[in-house]
């Protein structure tokens, strides 16, 4: 299922004083099957943009295209929910949806909404909970007695119990110990890998999208300033400086090794590759 | 959530938004007060006139004030319909059994009609041109008299500050559970009454749990800033009169003259 933007500009509380761009015509296609990563720095549109991608808002112009529904700034506000289950969204700081009184209510809480039965979604529920990392106990305590790592997974194990095709994740990892952090984006890329998931994710995290992404788009005021692969985007350290953004550790790494000296054929965006750039370099003895 | 303009404030610099925050609140009670003094065409008129001047002169633009009395409408409509329908008197132009339209039952709707319109408009104007802290703090002012009789005012204060302090806030959070649980399936606002209140409970109970927790935090940040209690602390912003404030009382004053002369 792809998303397309078609000239998308959407304006905060069209109409009245407070009106704010929230999207300046943005015109992109996430297909399905991609791992998509957006970047931006504070307040560049990038949480406006993920939420056209379920029709949370509508554009103010121009036409986003969810697999065959499109959405209009006249599209009515009814029969949004066969879109809704496609695709799963994970919000900055999920563990504030929780609500039920069992984490197993919890998560057997969308794909019911959705219309499956309660036997089933309680099935997903306890399949989801381990698929998260989470001991199958938990199932029938409070989520609000779990820590707050927990309560992550929960919520993400809720998105991931509607069974979508397409996953937008908004900063899944902020507040989680670096351990967690791994945890959650080897399970999203074995998803994404395994299943075919179409994952969308909005991270801060230079080496995630150097790690994860096979396509980046950058925003910048509510504009899409350049989108491409990961190599094509931190290709350009000095422009993602100007935008307020950084490069990939590994990147940055060898980038100060290119002033001494050593030479790359294109920047390596992981530890291996440049490792692979390295070996040579190093065995030749020739450091410069 | 962006429909709600009761309560919101809009920046500028007229005169209005000058005027000292206790001006503001005490010449809107008593406008509201003595607008129940019109009683005839003139006096309404008047008031009428009144009003629009004021909001003139906070140039803040009208269609903001209409967008005030709209979700009041129905209770509007449903006043004026009691008038005009059980008022007697006059020439009848319609009756059905115990159903009247009369002459006075018309100018009695058209008299309530105004009075709501004017008073929402007030009190729409007092909410425009000051911001909520600093009503909060006019409050206080006003409310000082009352520590006599040991009234803990200062302690009120600061709770009606803080509670106007976390609207923004909860309205923002409102927002995002709400988006997190549509995304999950919910629908909000349709259905029968009894899907629409359950489909508030994934929203109030995030809500709750989200307040208790800015609650405690902010009171751990007062307590790690040393605040204390009292009534002999200092204030930041300290209010005081100008002579556009006498000018205002001296305004209201002669408006309750001429209206007591106009009214019937």
């Amino acid at each position: 299922m792809d998303i397309t933007f078609d000239h998308v500009s959407f304006t905060y509380q069209a109409g009245t004083p407070f009106a704010g761009d929230g999207l300046k015509d943005i015109s992109t296609t996430i297909k399905g099957g991609d791992y998509t990563a957006i970047i931006g720095h504070t307040g560049s549109g990038k949480s406006t943009l993920l939420q056209h991608l379920n029709a949370l808002l509508k554009p103010t112009s121009g036409t986003v295209t969810i697999g065959d529904r499109e959405i209009t700034p006249e599209t009515n506000n009814k029969n949004l929910k066969p879109l809704r289950q496609k695709v799963g969204m994970v919000f900055q700081f999920a563990e504030n949806q929780l609500f039920e009184q069992t984490v197993e209510r919890d998560i057997a809480f969308g794909p019911m909404n959705f219309g499956v039965p309660e036997k089933d979604a309680k099935a997903l529920a306890a399949q989801m909970v381990k698929l998260v990392g989470l001991p199958d106990d938990i199932l029938q305590q409070s989520p609000f007695d779990l820590s707050g790592g927990q309560m992550r997974r929960v919520a993400i194990a809720g998105v991931l119990a509607m069974q979508p095709e397409i996953l937008v994740l908004d900063e899944p990892t902020a507040g989680l110990d670096p351990a967690g952090r791994l945890e959650m984006m080897t399970m999203f890329k074995k998803l994404h890998d395994e299943q075919g998931l179409t994952i969308v994710l909005v991270t801060h995290q230079m080496d995630d999208v150097a790690d994860y992404a096979d396509r980046v788009l950058v925003m910048e005021h509510g504009a899409l300033v350049r989108q491409g692969t990961p190599r094509e985007i931190f290709a350009d350290p000095d422009w993602l400086r100007q935008k307020q953004l950084g490069l990939p550790k590994t990147t940055a790494f060898a980038e100060r090794l290119q002033k001494l000296g050593f030479t790359f054929d294109q920047m390596p965006l992981t530890a291996s590759e440049l490792a692979d750039d390295l070996m040579p370099q190093i065995g030749g003895g020739d450091r410069g | 959530m962006d429909k709600l303009i009761l309560g919101r404030y809009i920046p500028g610099d007229s005169m209005v938004h000058r005027l000292d925050p206790r001006t503001k609140l005490m010449a809107s009670f008593y406008y509201i007060a003595i607008i129940f003094l019109a009683n005839n065409w003139q006096s309404y008129l008047l008031m009428f006139v009144a009003t629009m001047v004021m909001i003139m002169l906070s140039k803040v633009k009208l269609s903001f004030f209409l967008r005030g009395v709209r979700p009041m409408i129905w209770l509007i409509m449903f006043t004026v319909a009691l008038q005009i329908f059980f008022t007697k008197g006059g020439h009848t132009y319609w009756s059905w059994g115990w159903l009247a339209i009369t002459q006075f039952g018309l100018t009695n709707g058209a008299f309530i009609f105004m009075r709501f319109v004017l008073i929402i408009f007030i009190s729409t104007l007092l909410t425009l041109t000051t911001q909520p802290l600093s009503l909060a703090d006019a409050v206080e002012s006003l409310l000082k008299p009352l520590r006599v009789i040991h009234v803990p005012v200062t302690e009120l204060a600061l709770v009606l500050q803080i509670a106007l302090r976390f609207v923004p806030t909860l309205m923002d959070q409102t927002t995002k559970i709400m988006n997190a649980q549509r995304a999950r399936g919910v629908d909000f606002g349709t259905g029968n009454l009894f899907q629409q209140m359950k489909a508030v409970v994934p929203l109030l109970i995030p809500l709750f749990v989200d307040s208790f927790g800015i609650a405690e935090d902010l009171a751990t940040a007062m307590d790690a800033r040393g605040y204390q209690g009292g009534d002999n602390r200092t204030k930041y912003r300290v209010l005081q009169y100008h002579r556009s404030d006498a000018t205002a009382a001296i305004v209201m004053v002669a408006l309750t003259g001429l209206l007591v002369f106009l009214r019937a």
